[in-house]
């Protein structure tokens, strides 16, 4: 008794795939050979089990018939040498759990919260964007720099030492003077590791990790500075409702038209929650081809928190906070 | 529209000015708008109950008026202005037999009179972040904001407030502590009253003492307390902050008793149910949550797609829960059947009867798992 057990399951783990093809296969031997087109035909059919049950552990030398055993020796041959279907890889991304905050293209209830909300005088074309950065303050080289190209990448901006100033106190200064965004560098140990992004007016605040940047002398294989052409911008991969805000954040940040003779693009890749930015120049060599060069300093954000309203650490009401024991017990859940 | 709005156990009020109804037994949420052109200064500050029926929502909104929602109907049926936007928003909302009560930030308190267009007046005060209407004694409201400290006014004498808070002592650097009253709740079957600061600090106060100062001063966190609501049972309150934290704080001693986790924005409303042991709280992050205050669970979510303001949870969750606190009675019962048989068994005093109730308990489960142990030896 075990030792026939033993067997079939050995022929079952040989033959995994083959276990439904076998049934079928078995199913047609019993019926009369000139069935045998006719199933052939419905093995693409679903299963169904009409015919008698045979054990799932059946393998082909059970045939007694040697003639029969044989032609199906060869079948199973032959399908094993066709490729067996290339099976899809399960990654993070494809097992992702759905986020119910994900916008619908046609919801307009979300169209109607997104016009009307801070960005929309941007978005409507009323305001052009004009940015101060700044770092936290006494900033050390590498941050300076990582500022300076900052400056050069995005359009419109102007980078001011900090002084020591409180933000607070700053940004009214910044509204009188009409700028659109504030951008703070904090820096960590000579490192720059933090960023405020604040929208002027009374627009949203998001603080975010930075970590990995890259300036444009570590490049390899960079092309020539950027011009002061400006850019185009991707965003990608923002699909839920904070994902949607924060890109309109990103995209509010560049002026609304892009001079493509600059062909210059700025990309803001979003994927499991981190934000990567890479600046490059393309050119067309034809129609399929496309060559790129990567400019600019490279950096990764994550999004700590977005607070409604300037900046105000304190008081302030946030509209998203990173809770790390609440939001990150799973690994396939992301918010962006 | 009748059906959708009948079966709402819930209505809460969004920055888009929509008003939203969700059931939370069929799980669905409805919108409930009452032109197809929405704008931002319809957004909904505060909603309250049009009569003790719950038939009616008045929903206050930035433009300054007042309109009422009939659930039974399902829609808009009135709208009344009620001030206008140059004084503030609405802080709170309120009604008494045949008048309503509104309030705005710039401290103008108003009493308007059904059909009439005269209204009493009173000033509470600038910088008003709320005002609450005492639901045992309806002429009775408080009033508190940035810098003004809690008042209490009797609407039938409005010259006077009759009990106006002290400020708690300097603190340990002889520095005045700063006075912010984010929200207030009217304790039932007494006088006192609990506010939350937006220093995070929650105090209770009795008039009914010669004490003006806060009775009980209780801190929770580091970020401002923004709601707060008393549950059905005595001598908790459950606070929410500007982080989404949610806590439910025992005010007999001033500790935190737990936190209710799953928020990720700022909490902007909250409330516990009249009579079961549920909270619900909505806020900036586009959720509406309903944890359980026994075991602090998330028993609801629903995700609405615009930002929430206010929310007001109706009675008629006791018809939904029926069914599953029938099942619980059953289960209860059963267990209630199990301690008798183990009260019967010694009967000495009450400490010693629970002390052998539990060994005979332990004594048993032993014996089980040693049978069971026993029994798997054999196979």
């Amino acid at each position: 008794m075990d030792s026939n057990e033993a067997t079939t399951s050995e022929s079952v783990s040989k033959k995994k795939g083959k276990t439904k093809k076998v049934k079928r296969k078995v199913k047609h031997d019993e019926a009369p050979v000139q069935e045998m087109e006719q199933a052939e035909g419905e093995e693409t059919e679903k299963k169904s089990e009409s015919g008698p049950c045979f054990p799932p552990t059946f393998s082909v030398s059970e045939i007694k018939n040697k003639q029969r055993r044989h032609s199906m020796f060869l079948k199973l041959k032959e399908e094993k040498r066709k490729a067996p279907p290339k099976e899809v890889p399960k990654t993070i991304e494809n097992q992702r759990i759905y986020d119910e905050t994900t916008v619908n293209p046609e919801d307009e209830e979300v169209a109607f919260d997104e016009g009307t909300d801070e960005f929309s005088a941007y978005f409507n074309r009323l305001t052009n964007p004009k940015v101060l950065i700044t770092t936290s303050d006494r900033p050390r080289g590498r941050t300076v720099r990582f500022c300076e190209q900052l400056a050069t990448v995005i359009p419109h901006a102007h980078v001011y030492y900090r002084r020591g100033l409180a933000l607070k106190r700053v940004i009214p200064q910044c509204v009188s003077r009409g700028f659109t965004y504030l951008m703070v560098i904090n820096e960590d140990r000579k490192v720059p590791n933090g960023l405020v992004l604040c929208h002027l007016p009374d627009g949203p605040t998001a603080h975010f990790k930075v970590s990995n940047v890259r300036l444009r002398k570590e490049m390899k294989r960079r092309g020539k500075d950027p011009t002061e052409h400006v850019p185009e911008v991707i965003l990608n991969n923002f699909t839920t409702r904070l994902g949607h805000s924060i890109g309109r954040m990103f995209a509010a940040l560049f002026p609304h038209d892009p001079q493509f003779v600059g062909r210059q693009v700025a990309t803001f890749h979003n994927q499991r929650d981190f934000i990567f930015f890479r600046f490059h120049r393309y050119i067309f060599k034809n129609e399929k081809k496309v060559g790129i060069q990567e400019l600019g300093p490279r950096f990764t954000l994550k999004l700590r928190s977005l607070q409604k309203g300037t900046f105000d650490s304190k008081f302030g009401e946030y509209e998203w906070v990173h809770k790390r024991h609440e939001m990150d017990s799973s690994r396939r859940k992301f918010h962006l | 529209m009748a059906a959708k709005s009948q079966i709402c156990s819930v209505w809460l009020g969004s920055e888009t000015g929509i008003l939203k109804g969700v059931s939370l037994t069929k799980k669905q949420a409805f919108n409930f708008c009452e032109m197809s052109c929405m704008s931002r200064d319809q957004e909904v500050c505060v909603m309250a109950w049009g009569d003790p029926h719950e038939s009616e929502v008045l929903v206050g909104s930035v433009n300054g008026t007042v309109k009422t929602f009939s659930t039974d109907k399902g829609i808009f049926t009135a709208t009344r202005e009620c001030g206008d936007p140059s004084q503030g928003r609405f802080t709170g909302l309120a009604v008494t037999d045949s008048s309503m009560i509104t309030c705005v930030e710039s401290g103008l308190l108003k009493v308007w009179k059904e059909g009439s267009t005269e209204t009493a007046e009173v000033n509470v005060g600038n910088g008003v972040c709320r005002m609450q209407q005492n639901q045992s004694q309806r002429h009775r409201v408080a009033t508190g904001g940035k810098e003004n400290p809690l008042k209490v006014w009797d609407l039938e004498r409005p010259d006077k407030p009759i009990f106006t808070a002290k400020n708690v002592a300097h603190d340990w650097l002889e520095m005045r502590v700063p006075v912010w009253v984010r929200d207030i709740g009217f304790i039932p079957d007494s006088d006192k009253i609990v506010t939350c600061t937006g220093h995070h600090q929650v105090c209770v106060y009795d008039p009914s003492t010669p004490q003006r100062r806060p009775v009980l001063e209780a801190q929770f966190g580091e970020y401002p307390l923004t709601a707060l609501s008393l549950p059905a049972s005595q001598g908790t309150v459950v606070v929410g902050n500007s982080h989404g934290e949610l806590a439910i704080l025992d005010l007999r001693k001033g500790l935190v008793c737990g936190c209710l986790k799953g928020l990720a924005g700022a909490v902007r409303g909250l409330q516990c149910h009249p009579s079961l042991p549920l909270v619900a709280s909505c806020g900036l992050d586009r959720f509406l949550r309903v944890h359980s205050l026994e075991d602090r669970s998330l028993q609801h979510k629903v995700y609405l797609k615009s930002r929430l303001n206010c929310v007001l949870l109706s009675s008629r969750e006791l018809e939904s829960s029926n069914a599953d606190v029938s099942g619980d009675v059953e289960e209860v019962k059963a267990e209630e059947e199990e301690d008798e048989v183990w009260d019967t068994m010694e009967t000495v005093t009450e400490k010693s009867k629970k002390r052998a109730a539990q060994k005979d308990e332990a004594t048993v489960t032993g014996l089980d798992g040693e049978k069971k142990r026993k029994l798997i030896k054999k196979k």
